[in-house]
Order: structure tokens, then C-alpha cells, then sequence
């Protein structure tokens, strides 16, 4: 019997073969989603690393030459034979026809781990390939192909996770490569070592120590951004939920025939509903197993650097490389069929539920009157009880996500409220009889389209509201690069008396525009440990610091010494406001003039005019210089200091190259995130197509008295390609709202419940006119097919309609 | 897995977490390495330096002390070089590492340290003659290897001791060539057992003038260690009677193992102990970094009318390194008295 009962449901599929495909690409698509996600957000926080490690490579202290020249390789030797734990480098940049590279050499044996490049520390890394003369080296592949012609004796091999621009390579291999001899650029100096070894200024005083600057500023600004991925990730899969629930309940309620007459001859429920809750499972399985391997197609594809991965599916621990492990794979399958029980579930209760012999026609349409809202909207407001209570009840950010979750969910249970409303006032309004019928039939549709709808809202507002998060993101990281790297050269003279050739230098110069002092003194600032900037009187101040508050004449009070700016950390911290005071390191107190934003610095910080500043710690450290000079000319600027002056390369940083790298490492994460949220609304627009591709049989009665009237086939196909375009607009109208909710919510609540602070959102219209112009293509891609076959229905069909009794 | 553990990994197949007195060189295929051959005599002092065309090396030496203040100490030097290639090279690409690892055990603390080096560059080396073993500052170093300065340095430890020799070198198994499996793989393998021991401890309480016995073992080979072998439990004892002996075994996978030995007498006089001659009871466990590990052992040499029990002075003495196993002093009750070291891998 089981199998009888299997053949007449399977029956449904065979003659709905399009239903069956649709059901399981929006399914595939829905894990596709999830996984995907899951792979871009390890890769994303792979990136940020990259970019962390990039602006901020003097993560550790290092030994310079102090004349600024390069460090004899004996004297690495001595130091490390009284103990001291150094770690030689290489850092030098090359010239090539299309531009310089940086050669990186390293010793892996003795340098710390964090400055490991990621590639040496893989299982399979052939050490004594690496060590070889001639051997082999890592290239980003932005330069791999200009290493190789200008490297021609070592074997370059292209490798994503070299920061880009570089060439990474034995500490022993780059001297033979550059020329150097027995000489290095610099030490690493370890951040622990042991006890009772001498002062490097007995064992080097031909050597000065240059501290390491803390690397936290970005690390926490894309823990952040991390935290907002995931949150999006539960979101495209919620969306995912939405459409595989549509789709089951459609299955469901197209069979409802089929399963009072199999009951009606005397199928058991349990017989029934074991062979249901089968083909869910086994439906689930199998798009299950595709969404997964769509999803790693989508990350392989997205994420060059995934390529390698499948590695991870034999267990192997590849460091530093984006594994998928068997759980990703698992996992994945595991919330397909997860989802599709609990999305097929309020449609098994109702069949266990199903009257043997109540009328079993399929509802193509409900009665949408005020009293079927009763129930959404009281659900809605009992949901947003919920997120605000959760909110204030559960800490940190898992009240933050119930909230949103909550929010999301009242609103799309309201959404089919608020369209019947707003199309109900619209029909009141139409004169014209076509208009009329028009609008009253498009109300009459709605509890059909409703969970598509819902669907395609969620979709709509998870782009707004991720892309909203993205781009705020995206202007806020912007905005932190251009504080720090608004001068076109950074300086750092290896030591006093090269400070003292420098300015010389500098003043015998004319194409300079303005050379700006970055001196600071460390020590407590009301108290909790901070940092104080001295800065000159300049506009690149004026015009580029981040104020969150000014007071008037801010800088030039600032500029005469009378005050000092704040972080928006000490602001905070010590609920300060313009005018009150301040203390410094010297014990003095200034008042504050103005408040900047300083994201992810976990430390207080103060500036304060250069004069103020050299007045109050005349001991500062004077090496530090941001130089203004034409964009142009900072190449050639940076070249002839380095060739007059004798410096290393690392001591000055060209900023439009480090700026422009980081920005193209994140605009990566960037893209991949805009073409996932591009998937979801395809998810959205399957949805749709699948429940107006089903009502379309239904319609039948609603359609043929209009034909009868006169109104043409072609002109009815029209009017529903036209009707599934205006509800995907009202949609997209009803989702912005939703969607900002949403931005705002990661933006303002989980943030600042995980990180302490704000990240500012910014509103980008253009970006939700084109979302508007996707929402209406998916409307009409999903109304195209439906309306084709109505243009072709046989007119003999049309006339049946008067002729059965339904 | 980090870039330590590759180094190591190149030069000891780390499925096999079988490390003879403490490494696991002997666990590698030994394409292109040099194999050891019974009947090479060894070969002083060049022999004391580094043999680059072999995989694996080391300088061990372990120490069992008194201090000043009446309480027993035991010290750890060890110098490893791994090979890549069977070649050394003057500059960068020379395709050897070298490993150091340091330790003090007290009765209540155990204090590790470990380095790691280039090779070619300096930072190492093993020079036989003047004797000059070194990784950074840590070296054991004099004019002869009779007489040599011992020192190494951690975050909260340092020691600097002298090791004077008051007896000769003594060869294990057949005139240096030893045997670790009953099919045959070897290492070449000796021991200087006679150094008497002054110096100074540094601990975080502050300095400790000590006195005592060191031992210094030399091994190097290429061989793989039969499959089937999971570790190794080794020992050097000083008996009060001045007889001393070296005794291991390597466990195998099916519960047997193999062992071997050598008993030297007071004047030096090395015979070797065949397979079974020695016998390794494990009598109590204690959980050490999570593993079950036997710190107290019934020793057995019948032939020698050797029946003690070797307890661990502190049962903590895990060697928290990279590459982690036990080592620490042991006193020895029973038929015979005294102190010794026991190193326990592969648990």
C-alpha cells in the first residue's frame, strides 16, 4: 500500500515537473545562500587580517641601523649569542618596468609567529626548497608575473595570501636576490625575553630600538564588520525558510484532493504521513546536497583564493588557507533538511489535521477582510514584545540579534495587512471598470502571493539593510584611512640626527607643500592610559578630522594652545563635554575644545597644538613627519629621499599605494557581499514565480469573465506581468523602512552591545533605486511564464469555465 | 600547524611519536642520509662535532644535583640538529635546523626553555675540536669534551655549570653501533657518564650553588624505527657503588618491546645488554598534561642482580616543548641506591 500511496503523490511532481524544479532550486538555492555566507565570512576575516597586517606592520619592535643604513648580519649573530631573541629581515623595494614590489625576506626558524606569513606555516610548505639558493619564493598575484621576469633564477610561485605587492622570501634568498651581502634591514624584536640578558645599548650601540605600534585599530573595526556578516548570513538563510515553507505549503495544498480521496479509500494517516514527511526528506536531501556544491561553486567563484580548499574535505588542517571542513559540508545539508521539516511542518499538522470528507478544492485565494488581520497583527506586536524584551533581558548581543530577528519577522507577518490596506484604498480610488477589476483581483490574490511576498520583503530588506551595513561600513573604514593618511608621505627617521638631515633636506626643497609633525607622548589621560598628538595648523586638520563636535573657533584656539581635542574613547569613557577639562601625562588640565571619532582605538586620545605639545614634553620624540606634497610628485619625492638621505624603504610610506591596497582588499569582501545579496532576491523572485505560476491555474474563474467581456488574451498576460511588477514595488516601498530598521539594528545595537561604540550609518538612495529596479525584474521574471501560458490558453478552456459547474 | 612543527616534521615523520632520548629522527625513510654500519670505529674528538650527512643528532646532557640547601635538583641541556638534506652549506641555504631545549626540575617546579636555529649562519653549531656545541647563548663548551662549561637560559631560569670528566667515553652496543629494532635499524650512539658537576642555578627565588652527576649522551643516525614502535623509555642511573648503567626500551604497538642496555662498570669497562636482559615494569601513572604517564618504574637486570625502583623526584616534569615528552631526575631504591633520569615519549 505504501507503495501505492507513494505513486499517487509522486504523481503530482510528474505532472508538475516545473513545481518539482522550481520546489528544489529555491531549496538548493536557500543552502546555496547559507553556505555560501559561511564561506565568505571566513574568508572576509582573512581579508581584514591582510589589510590589519598591511596598514600595520610594525606590529612588533624592531632594531634599526642608526644611521638609518642596513644591519650587519654578524651583529644579528652576536645578539642572538647573548641571548636576545631577534629575527632578521630583509625589506627592500625593487623596481620593475610596471612599477616597484616589495621584496620581503624573512627567516621562518626564528620569527614570530605573527609575523609569519600564513603560505610557510601550511604542512605541505617544502622548507628546504624555501631556504635554497635559486629556491622558491611567494609572490602576490598581482605582481607574481613581474617577480618572475625580474627574479628569473628563483621559482616564483603565485600565492593570494601574500600581502599585496610583495614578494615573500627566505631572509637568505632575498640578500643573493638584492645584492645585499651579509647585511639586513632590520630585526625583529621578540615581545618576550628571557631575564638578565645585557642592554641592546651595551651589545648595539650602533643599533636603536624602534617600538612596535599596537595593532588593534582595525582588528577591532572588522571584528565588527564580522560579527555584521553573520548576522546576514542568518538572514539569507531565514529568507531561504520563508521560500522552501511557500513551496511545501503549495505542494500541500495543490494535493489536498489527492489526500481525502487516498484517505477516503482507506489509507491510514500514518501510512500518509509517513510517505509525506519521505519525499520531504528526501526532497531536502537532494537539494540539500546541491545548494552545498552551489554554495562552494559560489564561494570557489566569488573567492579565487577558495579554490584550494577542497583540501579541507580529507580532514587535512590547512593554515592559513580558507578550509571548508566536513562539518561546513554536513552542516549544510543539515539546515536544508532541518529548514525544510520545520517549514513543511505547519503543513503536516494540517494534514494530520484534514477532514476526510470536507471539500477539498485548493484555495486559490482567502477572504482578506479586517478580520483575518487580527491574527498578524497580533502576532506582530507580540513579536516586537518579545525583541524589546529580549533586548533588555538577554546581555550583549544576543538580545541585539532576537531583536532583529523579531523585527524582521512581525515584518513580514504584516506585510500582506499592509498591502490589502493600501490596495484597498487604491481600488476605492480607480474609476475606470478594467482599473477597478484590476486592483480588487490583484486584493484578491494577495493571501495566494502572501508568503512569496513576505519572501521577496525579507530579501528586499536584508539587501537594504546589509547593503546599508556594507557601505557605512565601507565609508567608515574610508574615512579612518583618510584621517590617519591624509598627507601623501609618512616619514619616520631612523634616528634624531637623521630627523636633523631630514628638515634640512626637506627646507632645501621647494615642491613641498607642507611637512607636518606626528610627535606624541604616551601616558595617563584622565587617569586610564592614552595617547597625546601634538598637530600643526593646518587645513589638512581642518578639512579632513572626523569631528564629531567642535567648539567655535576649535581650531584656533587649538592652534594658540587653550585647548585640547578629545577621542570619542575619553568622551565616552568619562561622559566629558565640549569645555570641561581634561587631564594630561604632565598633571595639567586643559578643556576640551572638540571631540573627534577614532574608530576601534581602544585607548583615550589627545591633540594638542605642536607648540602646546613641545612646550609641555620637550623631550618628545621629533622623528615623525607627514608631508603634503603634490599627488603626483610623491613617487619621485619618496625616491629622492630615500637615494639623498640613505634610508631604508621602510622608512617612508608612499600612502596612496598602502591606502590603495587596503581599499582593494576589502572592495573584495565588498563585492562578494553585493553578489550574494543579488542571490537572494533571486531566491525571492523563484519564490514568487512558484506561487503565481500555481495561481495562475487556479484563476481560471476569475479570468474568463473578464475574456468574455472583450479584454484580449495578450491584454490579460499584460495586466499580470503588470500586477506582479506593482506588488514587487509596494514590496521594495514596505521593505525600505524594514530594511534601514535593520541596518540601524547592526549598526547601533549589535555594535555597540559587542564593540562599545557606534558605527555611523550613512543612506545611499541611488543604491535602493536599483534595488527597486531588481525587486520589479523579479516580479516580472517571475510573472513572464505564467503570463505566457494565459496569453496561449485555448479560448475553448476560457468558455469551459461557464460551462462546468466548479 | 606551525612552521615549527614542519621543521620538525621534515626531519621525524611525526606519525611515529616515537623519540629515542627525545627525538623522532630515527622515524624517517633515510633516502640520500648516510645509514650507520656495524663495524665503524667511532672517531675522536671528530665525532664530538655534528654529522650534517646524517638526519638526525644530538648532544644530551642530563644532570642530577644537590644544592647548597640540601634539596635534590636535576638539569636538562640539549642541543638537536635535523637535517633536510644531507648537506651543510656555509651561509642561509645551508638545509639544516637546530633545536635546543632547557630545563631545571626542583621537587616542586619544573622550568622549560626551548630555541630554534638556522644553520650556516652562526646562530648553531657542534665544532669537535676545540668542543663547541651552541644554539644562541646556550652552550656547552671547553677546550677538550673532558672539561666543559654548560650553560642555558629560559624566561625564569638560567644555569652555568662546569662538568669535569673523571672517566672515559663509553661506546653502547656493538663498539657504538646500536641496535633499536629486531630488524635491525641503528644509530650510532655513546655516552660520557663520568662528569662531576659544579655550578650555579638561577631560579626566580634566586641563585643555588649545586653539585652532583651529568651525563652526556651522543647519538646519530637516519634510520627509520620500525613501524610498529610507539615510544621509548629510557634511563641512566648512578649507582652509590659508582657502577652505572644505560638501559631502554621501545615499545611496540602489539605490548612487547624491544630493549637494550649497557652496564658500565666503576672504571669505565662497557658491556652491552641484549635484548631482554633489561626489564621495564611500570608500577604508578599520574596524569601529566592530560596523558597518563608511569613516573615510578621497577628496573630490572637480572644478570646484574639489579632489582630497584625509579621514582620521578617531581612527577610534573613534562617538557612543554614543540615537540613535548618527560624528563626528569629519578632516585633509585632497592638492591642498588641512587639517582639517575628518566625520559619517557610517545605517552
Amino acid at each position: 500500500m505504501m507503495r501505492a500511496v507513494f505513486q499517487a503523490l509522486i504523481g503530482h511532481w510528474r505532472r508538475h515537473l516545473v513545481q518539482l524544479i522550481s520546489l528544489l532550486a529555491g531549496l538548493a538555492l536557500a543552502t546555496a545562500l547559507w553556505t555560501g555566507v559561511q564561506a565568505i565570512n571566513a574568508q572576509a576575516r582573512q581579508s581584514y587580517d591582510q589589510a590589519a597586517g598591511l596598514v600595520q606592520q610594525n606590529q612588533f619592535d624592531r632594531l634599526l641601523a642608526t644611521d638609518g643604513g642596513t644591519v650587519d648580519q654578524a651583529r644579528y649573530i652576536a645578539l642572538r649569542r647573548a641571548g636576545w631573541l631577534v629575527s632578521p629581515v630583509v625589506s627592500e623595494q625593487v623596481e620593475t618596468p610596471d612599477g616597484p614590489i616589495r621584496v620581503l625576506g624573512i627567516d621562518p626558524v626564528t620569527a614570530p609567529m605573527a609575523a609569519q606569513p600564513a603560505q610557510i606555516q601550511r604542512d605541505d610548505f617544502d622548507l628546504s626548497a624555501f631556504f635554497a639558493r635559486g629556491g622558491v619564493v611567494f609572490a602576490a598575484p598581482d605582481v607574481a608575473e613581474r617577480a618572475a621576469a625580474r627574479f628569473p633564477d628563483l621559482r616564483v610561485i603565485e600565492d593570494a595570501q601574500v600581502p599585496p605587492n610583495t614578494v615573500l622570501m627566505d631572509v637568505g634568498v632575498a640578500q643573493g636576490a638584492l645584492n645585499f651581502g651579509a647585511r639586513l634591514s632590520y630585526l625583529i624584536v621578540l615581545p618576550d625575553q628571557p631575564a638578565g640578558l645585557l642592554p641592546l645599548s651595551d651589545l648595539a650601540p650602533d643599533l636603536r630600538l624602534r617600538a612596535g605600534e599596537q595593532g588593534t585599530d582595525i582588528a577591532r573595526l572588522t571584528d565588527s564588520f564580522h560579527l555584521n556578516l553573520t548576522a546576514f548570513g542568518l538572514l539569507s538563510f531565514a529568507v531561504g525558510l520563508f521560500i522552501v515553507h511557500s513551496s511545501i505549503g503549495l505542494a500541500f495544498e495543490q494535493r489536498r484532493t489527492t489526500f481525502r480521496t487516498l484517505r477516503a479509500i482507506g489509507v491510514p494517516l500514518r501510512t500518509l504521513f509517513a510517505v509525506l514527511v519521505a519525499e520531504v526528506l528526501v526532497l531536502a536531501l537532494i537539494a540539500g546536497a546541491v545548494g552545498v556544491v552551489l554554495g562552494y561553486g559560489i564561494a570557489a567563484t566569488l573567492l579565487p583564493d577558495v579554490a584550494a580548499t577542497l583540501r579541507g574535505l580529507y580532514g587535512a588542517s590547512v593554515g592559513g588557507v580558507l578550509a571548508l571542513p566536513p562539518i561546513w559540508w554536513l552542516g549544510g545539508i543539515a539546515i536544508a533538511v532541518l529548514g525544510t521539516l520545520v517549514a513543511a511542518a505547519q503543513s503536516l499538522w494540517r494534514l494530520a489535521r484534514l477532514p476526510i470528507l470536507a471539500a477539498a478544492k485548493p484555495r486559490a485565494w482567502g477572504h482578506a477582510g479586517p478580520r483575518a488581520w487580527v491574527m498578524p497583527v497580533g502576532a506582530a506586536v507580540g513579536l516586537a514584545v518579545v525583541g524589546a524584551v529580549a533586548l533588555r533581558v538577554l546581555p550583549g548581543i544576543a538580545g541585539g540579534f532576537v531583536l532583529l530577528g523579531t523585527g524582521m519577522i512581525a515584518a513580514a507577518i504584516l506585510l500582506p495587512v499592509v498591502l490589502a490596506i493600501a490596495l484597498h484604498l487604491i481600488s476605492g480610488r480607480a474609476r475606470a471598470p478594467m482599473a477597478h477589476w484590476f486592483w480588487a483581483d490583484t486584493r484578491q490574490q494577495l493571501p495566494g502571493l502572501s508568503l512569496a511576498l513576505m519572501a521577496l520583503m525579507l530579501a528586499l530588506a536584508v539587501n537594504v539593510g546589509v547593503g546599508t551595513m556594507v557601505s557605512s561600513f565601507r565609508q567608515t573604514f574610508t574615512g579612518w584611512l583618510d584621517q590617519r593618511l591624509a598627507s601623501e608621505l609618512y616619514i619616520t627617521a631612523p634616528s634624531a640626527e637623521a630627523a636633523e638631515d631630514l628638515r634640512a633636506w626637506m627646507a632645501a626643497r621647494d615642491d613641498i607643500d607642507a611637512a607636518l609633525p606626528i610627535w606624541s607622548v604616551e601616558g595617563m589621560l584622565n587617569g586610564a592610559p592614552g595617547q597625546v598628538f601634538g598637530v600643526a595648523d593646518h587645513a589638512t586638520y581642518r578639512d579632513n578630522w572626523p569631528m564629531l563636535a567642535l567648539a567655535p573657533d576649535g581650531w584656533d584656539r587649538l592652534a594658540a594652545g587653550q585647548g585640547v581635542l578629545i577621542n570619542e574613547q575619553i568622551y565616552r569613557r568619562d561622559d566629558l563635554d565640549l569645555g570641561e577639562l581634561v587631564s594630561l601625562p604632565d598633571g595639567t588640565q586643559m578643556s576640551v575644545l572638540g571631540v573627534y571619532s577614532d574608530y576601534g582605538n581602544p585607548l583615550g586620545q589627545v591633540m594638542i597644538g605642536i607648540d602646546a605639545l613641545t612646550a609641555r614634553f620637550p623631550n618628545v620624540e621629533r622623528l615623525r613627519y607627514a608631508l603634503r606634497v603634490e599627488g603626483e610628485q610623491a613617487a619621485t619625492i619618496r625616491a629622492a629621499m630615500l637615494r639623498d638621505l640613505e634610508w631604508p624603504e621602510d622608512a617612508v610610506n608612499n600612502q596612496a599605494v598602502v591606502k590603495r591596497v587596503s581599499l582593494q582588499i576589502f572592495e573584495r569582501t565588498f563585492q562578494v557581499t553585493a553578489a550574494l545579496n543579488i542571490l537572494t532576491l533571486g531566491v525571492a523572485a523563484v519564490a514568487m514565480f512558484m506561487s503565481l505560476l500555481t495561481l495562475s491555474s487556479m484563476r481560471l474563474p476569475q479570468v474568463a469573465p473578464v475574456w468574455a467581456v472583450g479584454t484580449t488574451r495578450r491584454d490579460l498576460a499584460r495586466l499580470e506581468v503588470l500586477r506582479s511588477a506593482i506588488l514587487a514595488l509596494f514590496t521594495m516601498v514596505y521593505a525600505l523602512p524594514v530594511g534601514l530598521g535593520l541596518a540601524w539594528g547592526l549598526l547601533a545595537v549589535v555594535n555597540v552591545a559587542a564593540f562599545g561604540w557606534k558605527l555611523p550609518m550613512f543612506l545611499f538612495p541611488a543604491d535602493w533605486a536599483w534595488l527597486a529596479i531588481w525587486a520589479v525584474l523579479a516580479g516580472v521574471a517571475a510573472a513572464a511564464w505564467p503570463a505566457w501560458r494565459m496569453s496561449r490558453i485555448s479560448p475553448s478552456d476560457l468558455l469551459k469555465v461557464f460551462a462546468n459547474e466548479r | 600547524m606551525s612552521v615549527r612543527m614542519i621543521l620538525i616534521c621534515l626531519a621525524c615523520l611525526i606519525g611515529a611519536p616515537a623519540w629515542p632520548q627525545g627525538f623522532a629522527g630515527l622515524g624517517e625513510q633515510a633516502d640520500g642520509f648516510a645509514v650507520p654500519a656495524r663495524g665503524r670505529a667511532l672517531d675522536f674528538p671528530t665525532d664530538h662535532g655534528a654529522h650534517p650527512e646524517y638526519r638526525i643528532e644530538w648532544w644530551y646532557v642530563t644532570a642530577n644535583l644537590r644544592g647548597a640547601d640540601g634539596r635534590d635538583y636535576g638539569i636538562q641541556w640539549t642541543l638537536f640538529r635535523s637535517a633536510l638534506a644531507p648537506v651543510a652549506t656555509d651561509g642561509w641555504d645551508s638545509p639544516q635546523i637546530w633545536m635546543g631545549h632547557a630545563a631545571i626540575t626542583t621537587p616542586e617546579a619544573h622550568f622549560v626553555a626551548e630555541r630554534f636555529a638556522r644553520d650556516g649562519v652562526g646562530q648553531a653549531g657542534a665544532i669537535a675540536d676545540p668542543y663547541q656545541v651552541w644554539i644562541d647563548d646556550w652552550a656547552m663548551a671547553g677546550a677538550d669534551v673532558s672539561d666543559v662549561a654548560l650553560r642555558a637560559r629560559g624566561d625564569e631560569f638560567s644555569y652555568d655549570l662546569r662538568l669535569s670528566a673523571d672517566g672515559p667515553l663509553v661506546a653502547h652496543g656493538d663498539a657504538g653501533y646500536s641496535v633499536k629494532s629486531a630488524s635491525g635499524q641503528a644509530s650510532y650512539y655513546y655516552s660520557q657518564p663520568f662528569y662531576e658537576v659544579a655550578g650555579t642555578l638561577n631560579l626566580p627565588d634566586g641563585p643555588v650553588a649545586v653539585r652532583g652527576q651529568a651525563w652526556l649522551d651522543r647519538e646519530w643516525s637516519s634510520q627509520p624505527l620500525d613501524p610498529g614502535q610507539r615510544g621509548w623509555d629510557w634511563v641512566s642511573l648512578h649507582f652509590d657503588d659508582d657502577a652505572r648503567m644505560m638501559g631502554f626500551q621501545l615499545r611496540q604497538e602489539d605490548g612487547d618491546a624491544y630493549t637494550s642496555g649497557t652496564w658500565i662498570s666503576p672504571d669505565g669497562g662497557a658491556a652491552p645488554m641484549a635484548d631482554g636482559s633489561v626489564i621495564l615494569t611500570p608500577l604508578a601513572e599520574t596524569t601529566v598534561a592530560g596523558r597518563e604517564v608511569p613516573i615510578k618504574w621497577r628496573v630490572e637486570v637480572p644478570a646484574r642482580g639489579v632489582d630497584v625502583e625509579i621514582t620521578a623526584l617531581n612527577p610534573n616534569a613534562w617538557m612543554d616543548t614543540l615537540f613535548a615528552y618527560w624528563e626528569g631526575p629519578v632516585r633509585i631504591t632497592g638492591t642498588h641506591n641512587g639517582t639517575g633520569y628518566l625520559e619517557m615519549t610517545g605517552y
